[in-house]
């Protein structure tokens, strides 16, 4: 049986897909049973969703017009 | 140490899509500008709103051009159309810059690491051949500009050799947490929100989710970077960064777990 401590430390090679069968059953057996674990895959899952839809900066609008200029330039290189 | 010094600096690539080593095309001028405008970049506008809405459409939630838009991009990038390079800046600048960041020490020489990418870009457009997706292609460029940076400035982070990914050997959960038998003591409760959406909404989890980014050993922030926002794949991750796929994977568990225990930690205050 598959401790909730271990199941905390393979949980990123579960999502990613490298646990061996024999693992990949033990881990899903212990989600199953045990909804702490639930708990803490689906949280895990939520962090990963959020940080890939945390916005970047935008692009301040000095910059943006320098690197048109240097579009400019390269086009007619 | 740094693998292959500036003379390498584009080695490691797909054959003919190398661009050709960024020169002087106006580079000069831009981080004049760079330097004068000085802290005033990290400073949040009140346009973040609006770009949220743009980054709605980047990042994970839309993991890159199919080959054909890449292609139609290209060729009217080569025609010198404007407003598809405006696009193309407006898609990336912000990107490129959280990047960088994850490669070197301060603010302003991110920025002149993207400057240096975008003269890169241009100068290896017309030898593009489409064998990795254009965002993969940027990407690389900009790692390869980061290092180069690195062997010149010694402001980098070294990129190989050390192991499994820098910072301690740390649990993905306090310890403390667990029974003797490994089971949970203090099991995570119940978190309010259950979107992406809802989290970000929240002013504070944003900052504490990007203090929590900034406070990533260099190379875990550069694979959680590129993995989790990006929504790069692992394989060409451990190809840009050349590192190994374990590796790749062991750096994505800590950072991961990292941001997992600040937001629980910000999510369980409330």
């Amino acid at each position: 049986m598959l401790t909730c401590q271990e199941l905390t430390e393979l949980v990123t090679d579960y999502l990613e897909g490298r646990l061996s069968l024999w693992d990949r059953m033990r881990f899903r057996l212990h989600i199953g049973m045990c909804k702490h674990c639930r708990a803490f895959l689906r949280d895990r899952k939520l962090t990963i969703q959020t940080v890939g839809k945390m916005p970047p900066d935008p692009i301040p609008p000095d910059v943006r017009d320098e690197l048109l200029d240097k579009f400019r330039n390269w086009k007619n290189d | 140490m740094l693998r292959g010094g500036s003379a390498g600096a584009f080695d490691g690539q797909a054959g003919g899509d190398d661009p050709s080593f960024p020169a002087t095309l106006g580079r000069r001028t831009v981080r004049q500008a760079t330097m004068e405008r000085g802290d005033d970049i990290h400073v949040k506008t009140p346009a973040l709103s609006g770009a949220s809405v743009v980054a709605a459409s980047v990042g994970t939630s839309n993991p890159g051009a199919s080959a054909a838009e890449d292609r139609a991009l290209i060729e009217r990038l080569l025609a010198g159309d404007e407003a598809a390079f405006s696009g193309l800046v407006d898609q990336y600048h912000g990107r490129l810059l959280r990047l960088a960041r994850s490669f070197v020490k301060d603010q302003a020489t991110a920025e002149e690491v993207v400057q240096d990418t975008w003269v890169g870009v241009l100068n290896g457009l017309r030898s593009f051949e489409g064998r990795s997706a254009l965002k993969t292609w940027i990407f690389r460029i900009l790692t390869n500009q980061a290092k180069t940076r690195g062997v010149r400035e010694a402001r980098s982070v070294p990129f190989s050799g050390l192991g499994n990914g820098d910072g301690p050997d740390e649990p993905a959960v306090d310890p403390a947490r667990f029974r003797s038998d490994g089971m949970w003591a203090d099991p995570p409760r119940r978190w309010e929100d259950d979107t992406p959406e809802a989290v970000l909404l929240r002013e504070e989890a944003r900052k504490r989710l990007e203090q929590a980014i900034e406070d990533l050993p260099p190379r875990q922030r550069t694979v959680l970077v590129l993995r989790d926002i990006e929504g790069v794949s692992a394989e060409e991750v451990c190809n840009i960064l050349e590192i190994a796929e374990t590796n790749q994977r062991v750096m994505l568990h800590r950072a991961r777990s990292a941001l997992h225990r600040a937001l629980e930690r910000y999510l369980e205050e409330e």
